[in-house]
């Protein structure tokens, strides 16, 4: 899924100073799923921004919504008979949804009030980490199922580099080496002489690097 | 290994089989050319080849292409440091060009220290290729005269290719096998990271040598003094891939104040001693950090002056 984390609520009330009557809108995808943008913390947010407004002084009118999704022209259709009614719009969605809500909306005001992060899984509740890079090659049945491209520092085709110690990346003892895990399952299943084999540079034209993606289906475009 | 692949002063010593001596200068902070040639004064004579390092440790310093230059104006010759973490394949192929046209033969191909250790820690990085793709992309260009994209070099860069290797990054057992690899990806020569776990050393060159990697390429076995207790604390806690064992420590303690400088020289001299005997090592890379003027000291002690001529 994509993760995410609540900007902090100081920001959020930078962006909405000059407005007094908001609409925050949560998302039932992903942001749920990571406890950031689902209905619970819509709520949570509207509350915190009106006591912080009403301690100013200067009380906020909120409405909550939360749609299905906000990736998706159907869900966000959803708000066009109310969407007039409010100063600004907050999204609790990832970057996907206020972008979306800004094209359908054009002379509507969106805020983000998430940092979207990475695409990733839940490893316990409450712990999020990152797997996949989105580079549009997918490598990882070379490196028993995991993810140089998102998991490495250097994203080493190539690893480890020098810097691995107690299987551990050297940019922090919190973050494990990926390489060094990718070794070890390697000689755990007598697959070593795959990691002999040099890997080519990768072609990132299929990543981010290649400018905007887009992915165009023609059996299910009418 | 027969006829000359740069014709690099490095390249004719090794292949001479002569036991080579190679330095480490790092540029400037600034554009301080005369701090830099002070330097590299000291170095002179005393070494057979000088790395360059390439914004090492991720902090921003003169570019190490301009600092090989100045380097060869002043009579020495460089080894030219590249890492991947600042340049994309057009840069690193084009900088390999322009050092090549320049009169270097000599480069030695990083992946580089994580931004996050220097001082742009909000720096984007590109790690486009890794190392072992930046060997390969030098041997491509020197033997097969062709860009990574096939298409042909007009004049290819011919160049001594160097790499390094970390034998006391784990996992231990991995270590030799990526040697391994990047002498086939197209190493010629290899310096290793800074060896205090003489143990563990001599295990990995047995591997090495039972493997014959040292008849494919020559290694450099890496050598940086200790100045003070409190570096080797530093270097053993806080420098990733770093072994120094206790009982180094223990014995620059036991120097006593005033003496610990000339103690880890003194563990730097047995240590040279050691490797000129030992089998499948080629050749010492010493890396005085900030310690250059040290440099004919030791290099006088290890008995390794006059450098040969050839």
């Amino acid at each position: 899924m994509i993760v995410a984390d609540r900007k902090p609520l100081q920001e959020i009330l930078e962006m909405i100073k000059d407005f007094n009557k908001i609409l925050i809108i949560g998302c039932k995808g992903c942001v749920t799923v990571c406890n950031v943008g689902g209905s619970k913390e819509v709520g949570i947010l509207a509350s915190s921004l009106k006591i912080a407004r009403k301690k100013e002084g200067r009380p906020l009118e909120i409405d909550e919504k939360t749609l299905e999704r906000q990736c998706d022209p159907e869900y966000v259709d959803q708000i066009k008979d109310i969407v007039n009614d409010y100063d600004a719009i907050i999204s609790m969605a990832c970057g996907v949804g206020p972008q979306f809500l800004s094209e359908r909306y054009p002379d509507s005001r969106f805020f983000p009030a998430v940092n979207t992060t990475f695409f990733g899984g839940a490893l316990q509740h409450g712990i999020w980490e990152e797997r996949c890079a989105g580079c549009g090659t997918c490598v990882i049945h070379y490196f028993e199922g995991m993810c140089p491209i998102a998991r490495c520092a250097k994203s080493l085709l190539n690893g480890p580099c020098g810097g691995s110690a107690g299987g551990k990346c050297e940019i922090s003892k919190d973050v494990d080496c990926i390489w060094d895990l990718i070794v070890k399952k390697k000689m755990e299943q007598g697959r070593l002489d795959d990691l002999l084999e040099f890997r080519p540079a990768k072609d990132w034209t299929t990543s981010r690097d290649g400018g905007p993606r887009k992915s165009v289906r023609e059996e299910l475009v009418q | 290994m027969s006829e000359l692949k740069s014709g690099s002063n490095l390249e004719k010593v090794l292949k001479a089989g002569h036991f080579a001596f190679t330095g480490e200068c790092g540029p400037p902070q600034g554009a301080n050319v005369e701090h830099l040639k002070e330097k590299a004064h000291h170095l002179k004579g005393c070494v057979d080849a000088v790395n360059i390092t390439d914004n090492q440790t991720a902090v921003v310093r003169m570019s190490s292409w301009a600092a090989s230059i100045i380097l060869m104006q002043e009579g020495l010759e460089p080894n030219f440091q590249m890492v991947c973490r600042d340049r994309n394949r057009l840069a690193i192929q084009s900088d390999i060009l322009g050092i090549y046209a320049h009169g270097i033969r000599n480069m030695l191909c990083l992946s580089g220290d994580h931004q996050r250790f220097g001082n742009h820690p909000q720096a984007k990085n590109v790690f486009d290729i890794d190392s072992m793709q930046l060997i390969h992309t030098v041997k491509t260009m020197r033997d097969e005269g062709k860009f990574m994209n096939g298409e042909d070099i007009d004049v290819p860069p011919k160049l001594f290719i160097g790499a390094a290797s970390n034998p006391f990054a784990d996992p231990f057992e991995f270590r030799v096998h990526r040697l391994a690899k990047k002498i086939a990806a197209g190493a010629d020569f290899i310096q290793t990271q800074c060896i205090y776990n003489m143990d563990r050393f001599r295990e990995f060159m047995k591997n090495a040598v039972d493997m014959g990697l040292h008849e494919k390429c020559y290694i450099l076995a890496g050598v940086t003094p200790m100045k003070s207790v409190g570096m080797a604390r530093y270097m053993a806690k806080q420098v990733p891939g770093m072994d120094v064992p206790d009982s180094l420590i223990e014995r620059l303690r036991g120097a006593g104040k005033g003496n610990v400088a000339q103690e880890g020289i003194k563990f730097a001299l047995e240590q040279i001693e050691e490797f000129k005997e030992m089998e499948g090592i080629a050749g010492v890379h010493l890396m005085a950090i900030e310690w250059e003027h040290m440099v004919p000291e030791i290099a006088e002690k290890a008995g390794v002056l006059p450098r040969p001529q050839v």
